[in-house]
């Protein structure tokens, strides 16, 4: 079987999960409505102030497609990060981007902007900002003559994850309360519903990453050999770094921007992949898309219902896959010479 | 024959030491030149210079000084994607953060020929196919290349650097990590590459019997600069040799005819002589 064919076998098999696992989530739900009436609402043919239109359109159909578009941008953005590194842990709640998006996001919401489409972009903005600085904060600190040496990532990680988030403690102690109202809320990963004209600058943002990083995939393969191997085969190191890097920061900054700090999706999503459809990247990157879409959401499903009708915080359950995982492949790697 | 490479009064410093404690390692207005077609060793103590020749001649660092031609054509003014189809290296040791398949890891060695295109060609299929069938690696080609032995890798970047289908193929201490039985295999397989394909074979090697017995010419390099230049016979003299490495050697001839150096141990015990 060519490799274009396993492509599209397997984006057709993860695309039919992902439609099972988005109609459960649209079913599903603390307002207890019948199938039948989801159906109605979906269909158009209840009214638009009946309950079920409200809920399934407005609550739910909404929720699904940001926690979509999250998890997939969240994967991809994994993927990246752990191709640039060569680091099968790299991610970007592990290496601390997700705490500087963080930060520029409370940046944002100090300065007063607030929900309207050109404020979403000028928070999106502060959000890439972030996460770039984050990122490359880390990258500099890891990278030495003979490398990146994976401890050393991982602890710049974590260092410039807590510095970024003493930044956020400090930030939300100084300024008036009632003016980051749903902050800390917000910190813990949240997919509420959001209108669709952010939904639409959140896909936008989503795939200009998504494009520059696939349109990669076959030169990140290349750098898993090195970065002097990679240029002896013809591969421009630093321009691949560079958009590469960019690519995942604005994947990042844009989900926390848009749900706020959801981690470990980067780490789950890929290393399971990696064990359906090996460790190609042209493979991965759409894969991810689709995947991280079905794996954030079956998450996001979950928290809405496990303690209905009160609610946990996605990030929890993202959290609670992927400490386990994390475990894994750290031990696992450990005994692999490297 | 004409020069492949050449290598015009080239000097180098690196902007300051990889390891503090290491010497400051430069080249001084290096110059030699590669035949089409050979088989060229080069030769030397560490940090001689040896890893760091190779680097300049695929552009990963830069001359401070002096021009690197291939083909006559300044290096400087070639792509890296350009250089990759007429240059190709075998490194040492490749790192392996992912567990690519030995078919991967020879197709990313078309890259290349197509920098654009996303997935490779059932043409570029055909030429990963040929040349792990000319290093002995196609019966590997599912396997992640960490279960496979140090020979059987080694022999897995050959075969990468073949599907690059280079003029020239370098080599960075291509049997430092082989045992005995591999080193003749590795040698043997250099030589049947030279020899049928016409691919100039340029090595870098600590192992001087290895060069002596595979080369066609060797270049002794001593302080970033050239000691000697010529044939295994000429290069290998244990004058030039003692001086070099700073040590008392042997130096004896092969069945092949060939030069072989050994140490000259000091404790050697006076009653077996």
């Amino acid at each position: 079987m060519t490799e274009r064919r396993r492509l599209v076998l397997a984006l057709a098999v993860l695309a039919a999960l992902l439609s099972l696992v988005a109609f459960t989530a649209l079913f599903l739900g603390s307002a207890g409505l019948s199938p039948r009436a989801v159906v109605r609402a979906l269909a158009g043919r209840a009214e638009p102030e009946s309950i079920e239109s409200i809920v399934t359109l407005g609550l739910r159909l909404p929720r699904v497609l940001a926690a979509t578009l999250a998890g997939g941008a969240l994967a991809v953005a994994g993927v990246a990060f752990q191709g640039l590194t060569r680091n099968p842990l790299a991610e970007p709640s592990v290496l601390g981007v997700t705490s500087g998006a963080a930060f520029g996001v409370v940046l944002a919401q100090i300065a007063g902007l607030g929900a309207t489409v050109t404020d979403t972009l000028a928070v999106a903005a502060f959000a890439f900002a972030g996460a770039l600085l984050a990122a490359v904060t880390v990258y500099a600190i890891a990278v030495s003559p003979g490398g990146l040496a994976i401890q050393t990532l991982l602890l710049a990680g974590v260092i410039v994850g807590i510095f970024f988030s003493s930044a956020i403690t400090v930030v939300i102690s100084i300024v008036d309360f009632n003016r980051l109202g749903g902050v800390i809320h917000w910190l813990l990963g949240n997919l509420t519903p959001m209108p669709p004209g952010s939904l639409l600058v959140f896909a936008i943002l989503a795939a200009t990453g998504f494009v520059l990083i696939l349109r990669s995939a076959r030169e990140l393969n290349l750098l898993a050999l090195g970065e002097e191997a990679a240029l002896q085969l013809g591969v421009n190191a630093e321009r691949l770094k560079r958009r590469v890097f960019l690519a995942a920061a604005l994947l990042t900054g844009t989900v926390v921007a848009f749900t706020g700090p959801i981690g470990f999706v980067g780490l789950v999503v890929p290393h399971v992949l990696r064990g359906l459809v090996g460790p190609d990247n042209r493979m991965l990157v759409p894969t991810s898309v689709l995947a991280g879409g079905a794996f954030l959401l079956a998450a996001d499903t979950l928290a809405r219902n496990v303690v209905a009708p009160a609610e946990l915080s996605v990030g929890v359950i993202t959290a609670f896959c992927g400490a386990p995982v994390f475990v894994w492949v750290l031990r696992s790697r450990a005994r692999m010479p490297s | 024959m004409s020069v492949l490479v050449e290598f015009r009064d080239v000097s180098f410093t690196y902007p300051r030491p990889e390891r503090q404690r290491a010497p400051r390692f430069a080249f001084d207005a290096l110059s030699f030149a590669v035949e089409t077609g050979e088989l060229f060793g080069v030769i030397g103590p560490n940090s001689a210079g040896k890893t760091s020749l190779l680097r300049l001649l695929t552009r990963v660092l830069e001359p401070a000084r002096g021009e690197i031609l291939l083909d006559g054509r300044p290096v400087a003014g070639i792509a890296h994607w350009e250089l990759a189809r007429q240059v190709a290296v075998v490194p040492q040791e490749t790192p392996r953060p992912f567990p690519f398949s030995v078919e991967q890891l020879v197709l990313m060695g078309r890259y290349p020929h197509a920098p654009g295109r996303f997935f490779e060609t059932v043409a570029d299929a055909a030429v990963a196919r040929e040349a792990m069938t000319a290093t002995g690696t196609l019966a590997l080609a599912p396997l992640p290349l960490e279960q496979l032995s140090g020979g059987e890798r080694q022999r897995a970047m050959l075969a990468r650097a073949l599907a690059q289908e280079p003029r020239l193929l370098v080599l960075d201490e291509p049997t430092s990590h082989l045992d005995l039985r591999y080193q003749a295999e590795t040698a043997e397989l250099l030589r049947r590459l030279n020899r049928e394909r016409g691919v100039t074979i340029l090595l870098v090697s600590h192992d001087l019997n290895l060069a002596a017995e595979l080369c066609d010419r060797l270049l002794l390099l001593h302080e970033g600069r050239v000691a000697r230049v010529g044939s295994p016979g000429e290069v290998l003299e244990q004058s030039v040799l003692e001086h070099v490495f700073g040590c008392r050697v042997v130096v004896d001839k092969s069945a092949s005819g060939r030069p072989t150096v050994q140490l000259a141990w000091s404790h050697a015990d006076p009653e077996r002589r």
